[in-house]
């Protein structure tokens, strides 16, 4: 069993963010592998222990990347591949999810691509199930349990979280799935982990070696600037009472007034 | 020609998906005089056909078929990829729901059109669209636009636009579409789905009341239900508490949880790390109720409470038994 898990590093989630004048942003520069993206490389490495297959961390960016594809050498993947060219220089997520598709395609025996639910810097899942539909597989997304896994009868039954509750998908492989927080604890590099990926040779792939198509990298949206979010009204306004009983009230009158309540 | 709005309009069970009002609200917003055509995909979806012509749709195209009963990606994201080749509509819009990201993406690829995910505001300038999302956390907000020719996608966060009251004189046409793929066709079949019941969905809510680590375990949480159920709400976490195994992931608010907008956020025993207001911060008013005076939450919030959450919220929720029960 092949499974790929596709990541990427996004900016540190406790960074302070700040707009500047030119409607860019200042973060800080500290990269962490995206946060949902722990529990899709672990997953993958979880499968591929129990299925004695093999994991590849796949990632399409710049060599800022690096350390997502490190990360995922070091807690047991077994190969590392980037993917990057000029060409895919201000692509958008099609642009993207044709370039995982087609290293998808070119890695050949792929059974299951797992992704984490969405990348935290443009919160966006868009290219997850773009790359699905780029390569005509079943997209399972918000998997919080694989429930079955069976390589040699081309099946995965897994259960989604939807906004009406728990659903039971049973499906053909190969397959692309997301995966949420709910579905292992993510396991951390050990050092022999860390010294292993810090030696590994990782490949990269460029749109000629995967045959990608100028025209279909053509991004279809633009990135403008960024704007600071709205001020919130005002400042706290402390409930003072002498008891519980007489802050509680206080509160609903306010809320009542509000019209939230 | 391109012209007018579509609409993917989601259901389950025949229920409409509020948030998918907001875009069709939205939908004729855009349109202007132009036509505004809803597409519904399920079983047994009349109702749902005529309330979207109700709400401002001027045609409904309805997919009443056994092979949509259930959200499957492959047949859903098929059928809209052919509506929108067959009716080349200028813009086509859903709500930002799970199964509305992924159909509208999946069928933006199919055809290779833009797609803006998840946003909180929409607007054409010179013909395309240009909308604001929060990125990073909600820490910042991106504006981003539509290039590439042909239909413009977008998917809309529920409650962060104003759903159009039904207007019961408004008349529309319904038109039956076929389903584009056999079900033998379709990789994947659903099992079982375990429904949400007795609960209110966090997507949908208006109220929520949410515990974090001040509620101490488990049973903590009753305080938090019982004000939640008194408010017709639902009930939230922070991490820390889902990590702590007192409450299902589910039901978890931030940045790896769920992002909601309600009217009302009440914040019990939640400091309010950065990672839990990203999934918050947008609620038209947020309330704190903590020990810690200091507690970062209190930045946020309109209304603030300091004191035990075990003596605040159930004195809430007797008085709001007495005021509205």
């Amino acid at each position: 069993m092949h499974v790929v898990v596709v990541t990427k590093n996004t900016p540190d989630t406790a960074a302070t963010v700040t707009v500047k004048g030119d409607g860019t942003i200042d973060w800080g520069d500290s990269l962490v592998v995206n946060p949902w993206d722990e529990y899709a490389i672990t997953e993958a490495v979880l499968l591929k222990e129990a299925h004695s297959g093999k994991a590849t961390v796949l990632t399409v960016g710049t060599d800022e990347h690096q350390e997502a594809l490190k990360h995922g050498l070091a807690i047991g993947c077994d190969q590392a591949i980037r993917v990057w060219d000029g060409a895919l220089d201000g692509c958008d997520s099609l642009g993207y999810a044709e370039a995982v598709a087609a290293a998808i395609r070119k890695l050949g025996d792929v059974d299951l691509v797992i992704f984490g639910r969405e990348l935290a810097d443009i919160a966006t899942d868009q290219h997850v199930y773009q790359v699905a539909r780029k390569l005509g597989w079943t997209m399972l997304g918000y998997v919080a349990k694989i429930q079955a896994l069976d390589v040699a009868a081309r099946s995965i039954t897994v259960n989604r979280l939807t906004e009406y509750g728990t659903q039971t998908v049973r499906s053909t492989l190969p397959a692309v799935i997301s995966v949420v927080k709910d579905i292992n604890e993510p396991k951390y590099p050990t050092f022999i982990g860390i010294r292993k990926a810090a030696k590994a040779e990782i490949p990269v792939w460029s749109a000629a070696d995967l045959g990608l198509d100028a025209a279909a990298l053509q991004p279809r949206t633009q990135q403008l600037r960024y704007q600071e979010l709205p001020k919130r009204e005002g400042t706290v306004e402390i409930i003072e009472g002498a008891t519980a009983q007489e802050k509680a009230a206080k509160l609903i009158d306010r809320l009542i007034e509000e019209k939230v309540l | 020609m391109s012209q007018g709005v579509l609409v993917w309009v989601e259901q389950f069970k025949g229920k409409p998906q509020a948030a998918s009002w907001e875009a069709l609200g939205q939908a004729r917003t855009l349109a202007g005089g132009g036509p505004v055509t809803a597409a519904v995909f399920g079983q047994g979806v009349e109702a749902v056909a005529q309330e979207a012509i109700r709400r401002g749709a001027d045609r409904v195209l309805v997919a009443d078929d056994a092979t949509l009963a259930d959200y499957r990606f492959e047949p859903f994201v098929a059928l809209l990829a052919q509506i929108v080749r067959e009716h080349q509509p200028a813009i086509v819009l859903a709500a930002a729901t799970i199964a509305g990201r992924e159909v509208l993406a999946g069928a933006a690829a199919e055809i290779g059109a833009g797609l803006l995910t998840d946003v909180t505001d929409l607007s054409l300038e010179g013909g395309k669209l240009q909308a604001v999302r929060p990125v990073l956390g909600g820490k910042v907000l991106s504006v981003e636009a539509i290039t590439g020719d042909g239909p413009q996608f977008a998917t809309l966060r529920p409650r962060a636009f104003p759903a159009p009251e039904p207007d019961p004189s408004r008349s529309g046409e319904i038109v039956a579409v076929a389903p584009v793929l056999a079900e033998d066709a379709i990789a994947s079949k659903v099992e079982a789905m375990q429904e949400v019941t007795g609960t209110i969905s966090l997507t949908d809510a208006t109220i929520i009341v949410s515990g974090g680590r001040g509620v101490g375990g488990p049973e903590g949480f009753d305080p938090v239900r019982e004000l939640a159920e008194a408010l017709g709400g639902a009930v939230g976490a922070s991490r820390a508490a889902v990590d702590a195994g007192w409450i299902p992931y589910e039901h978890q608010v931030g940045q790896t949880g769920k992002v909601v907008s309600p009217d009302l956020y009440i914040a019990a025993g939640i400091s309010g790390a950065i990672q839990h207001q990203a999934g918050m911060r947008t609620a038209k008013v947020i309330v704190a109720i903590n020990k810690d005076p200091e507690a970062p939450i209190f930045k946020l919030a309109r209304y603030g409470i300091v004191g035990d959450l075990f003596e605040v919220l159930p004195a809430l929720t007797a008085e709001v038994r007495k005021r509205l029960g």
